[in-house]
């Protein structure tokens, strides 16, 4: 992918980066707006932050690799994440995690092939009154059973 | 002005947004407005109430009527009865808010989830509308930091909450009072005030209620040590994950600008102090002070050793001081009302209340306040109201990774820091998960460890390796290949990491299989000895079998196996191919003759 092939997309992080490149510690905001405009952080654009930095272009990848939300790969229209806490694991999250997996054909991780769902299976979201919880982008689907997956999961196809 | 007469509180917390209560808002606000009562019912959206369980919560003052799981279409019937007639729809409340024998309401702080509760850091969460500087300045807000500024000085500011006993409500403890002290005392032009609110324990959301729903007090608290330490700039690193609380703490910081209360020249003095957000972008060791400094400047999220601590150089190298959310909470409170009230509860050695989130398997999930020296029976029993479905009591999780399982043996300890590490566990940062008779303690050990090699930064070898090897153990033994000296070897294992590690996650992170290990060591041996998982949850270790005595043959389990496992004629016994059967236990559980068993 060429920066130069979306232009709007380009323009707006050329002028993000002009407005954050000189804060403390701006590094990792630029990644995250950034990712917010591409939705991912393609190479070229972690080239682009590296030089405009005037950091090697190893400290971008670097800090994209170490931090889960930042991803190297283009995601699904809709990014399922399952809740794996503590308390959505003893109540049961396993099983939805299972379910997920069946319903969408692909793992913990990976993009369904159409390009339309996400399975990623997430960090506690904070909400284990709803235990076991899930997002589907930002809506809450909480005190799931595995029986409700197959027809949340339609919703969106 | 409008004579308000009476408020419609609705939770705005995590859990009753993501149950719809913006909806209920709404309509509350067109029914108030379609019977004209917009001049005097006021509706405001609040944090959390902290019974998450019952929720969507709807509080009604001045009565003070506790409204549990409420609906869109609920919200006429209360509007036009209660509202309008003023008579309290009863059949909407919570249960346990109607004295059955009398059929009289009860106050809140009569209800049994909130009797034993004492509301410090949570004081505001439920009582304010967290976007609005006016609603927290009419509680008080801000009398704090204008006390300090005018009338204190630095060291006296310090002196005070060094007396309270405060210690940090992250999780290790450390005094409050004696950080700030080491800040103030190292020389510097510039100093910084950091907020972890990087809230990573899984099961953990006090933090998260308290930006939710109290935003300003982090802010007016950050404020305070800015002023004792001799800092201009604080930051506060919260979790990306949480959107809710992000919002409104930005939406604070600019109201608090707008008023003068933050910025230059703070209330007409020459204290100035500013406050920005950074995101964290998930990943648990930024929780660690020294990696969360390294992750505001922008890098890769890796401890480095101590000394030198961050109030000698912290971030960008300058003095720092690092407290949690709840910590700071505590602090408008210490100030306004006297280091001698704070240290008036609590136990010896740990003053104050401390904020738990219960959850797992247990009635009322949701956020709880409690006086240190609570016991884990008073919490879990008297407030959590025990294990749902006669399920019998198991364990007790707190401290998260770096913590331990509490068996029921042990409920009568008193909470406070130092009991909690004397019985294996810790304090961390309040996360409390229940587990019953249903829940393998070795693969909640295996669980904790998986995270903690998922989370593992990877800069030293015995965290990066040593709880690999341990997870590799555990997996084994859940899968039914435990040999003879596992056990000695996960010790082993456990005893270097803790002795080794460079940070203080992974010192702890052996404590999930060290505290198992110690009280449900007899699981462990089941699993490797006699490949079997006492609590049937262990696939690998199951196996389903029906009794032909009971079976009437009516097919459904052979039609409800996913995998075609099950044969047998109509009206005849079935039987379960084992060698195909995956152990997903759908046969069992819709059995209606009780013919499959599992063992």
């Amino acid at each position: 992918m060429s920066l130069e092939a979306n232009k709007e997309k380009f323009e707006q992080l050329k002028a993000m980066v002009a407005r954050l490149k000189n804060e403390k510690g701006a590094l990792m905001p630029i990644m995250q707006q950034a990712q917010d405009i591409y939705g991912y952080l393609p190479e070229d654009v972690q080239q682009y932050i590296a030089k405009e930095l005037d950091i090697p272009v190893g400290d971008v990848y670097g800090v994209a690799t170490f931090y889960a939300q930042f991803n190297l790969e283009k995601k699904g229209d809709y990014i399922i994440s399952l809740c794996m806490g503590t308390a959505c694991y003893v109540k049961g999250s396993q099983k939805i995690h299972e379910e997920i997996e069946k319903t969408l054909g692909v793992g913990a991780g990976k993009t369904t092939e159409d390009g339309k769902f996400t399975f990623n299976p997430t960090r506690c979201l904070g909400a284990c009154g709803l235990a076991p919880v899930m997002m589907i982008n930002d809506e809450v689907y909480g005190r799931l059973t595995p029986e409700d997956i197959p027809g949340i999961i339609a919703k969106y196809r | 002005m409008d004579l308000i007469r009476s408020h419609v509180m609705v939770c705005g917390g995590t859990g009753c947004s993501s149950s719809g209560s913006m909806d209920i808002i709404k309509e509350f606000e067109a029914q108030i407005a379609s019977h004209g009562l917009d001049k005097e019912v006021k509706v405001v959206r609040t944090g959390c109430f902290g019974l998450c369980q019952a929720g969507p919560v709807v509080i009604i003052y001045p009565e003070g009527s506790f409204y549990s799981r409420v609906t869109v279409s609920d919200v006429e019937r209360i509007v036009e009865e209660h509202l309008l007639k003023g008579r309290v729809v009863k059949d909407l409340l919570y249960y346990e808010s109607i004295e059955k024998e009398t059929d009289t309401l009860k106050s809140l702080d009569e209800v049994d989830f909130y009797k034993k509760q004492k509301r410090v850091a949570l004081k505001n969460c439920g009582m304010i509308d967290p976007e609005n500087i006016d609603e927290y300045l009419a509680f008080d807000g801000y009398k704090a930091l204008e006390k300090v500024i005018t009338s204190m000085t630095p060291q006296e500011v310090i002196d005070e909450i060094s007396k309270s006993g405060l210690r940090g409500r992250g999780g290790a403890g450390f005094p409050t009072g004696r950080k700030w002290a080491f800040a103030a005392a190292s020389k510097s032009d510039k100093k910084y005030v950091c907020c972890n609110a990087d809230e990573g324990d899984p099961g953990a959301f006090m933090d998260r209620s308290v930006l939710e729903g109290d935003p300003h007090v982090v802010l007016e608290a950050m404020a305070i040590a800015g002023y004792a330490i001799g800092a201009d700039q604080g930051y506060i690193y919260c979790r990306a994950e949480y959107p809710i609380a992000v919002k409104r703490v930005q939406i604070a910081i600019d109201q608090a600008k707008e008023y003068g209360i933050l910025g230059k020249n703070i209330f007409g003095t020459d204290f100035s102090f500013d406050i920005e957000v950074r995101l964290g972008a998930g990943a648990f060791v930024c929780g660690e002070e020294t990696a969360l400094m390294v992750s505001i400047e922008g890098n890769r999220g890796e401890p480095r050793p101590r000394p030198p601590f961050p109030a000698v150089k912290g971030l960008f190298g300058q003095p720092t001081i690092l407290n949690n959310v709840e910590t700071y909470a505590n602090i408008p409170q210490i100030i306004n009302k006297g280091a001698d009230w704070f240290a008036s509860m609590g136990t010896e050695k740990s003053k104050g209340t401390k904020v738990f989130a219960l959850g797992g398997k247990i009635t009322n999930t949701g956020l709880v306040e409690v006086p240190m020296g609570t016991t884990l029976r008073e919490i879990i029993y008297d407030i959590g109201g025990g294990c749902p479905n006669g399920k019998k009591f198991k364990a007790a999780q707190t401290g998260g990774p770096s913590g331990g399982c509490i068996p029921a043996s042990q409920l009568d300890v008193k909470i406070d820091y130092d009991n909690l590490i004397a019985i294996g566990s810790m304090m961390g940062s309040g996360g409390m998960i229940v587990m019953d008779e249903d829940n393998c303690m070795v693969d909640i050990a295996r669980f904790f460890l998986e995270f903690t090699v998922d989370e593992s930064c990877g800069k030293c070898a015995p965290c990066r390796i040593g709880t690999r090897r341990m997870l590799e153990i555990l997996n084994r033994i859940v899968e039914g290949k435990g040999e003879d000296g596992d056990i000695e070897k996960l010790e082993l294992l456990a005893e270097n990491i803790k002795a080794s590690a460079l940070c203080g996650l992974g010192q702890t992170a052996p404590n999930p299989v060290l505290s198992t290990l110690q009280y449900f060591r007899d699981e462990y041996e089941a699993h490797i000895y006699e490949k079997r998982c006492p609590a049937g949850q262990c696939k690998a270790l199951l196996s389903y079998k029906i009794d032909p005595a009971k079976c009437k043959g009516c097919t459904l389990c052979a039609r409800k196996c996913p995998v075609g496992a099950i044969s047998g004629k109509v009206k005849e016994p079935h039987v379960i191919d084992t060698s195909k059967c995956i152990k997903c236990g759908v046969c069992m559980e819709n059995c209606k003759f009780d013919a499959i068993s599992r063992s």
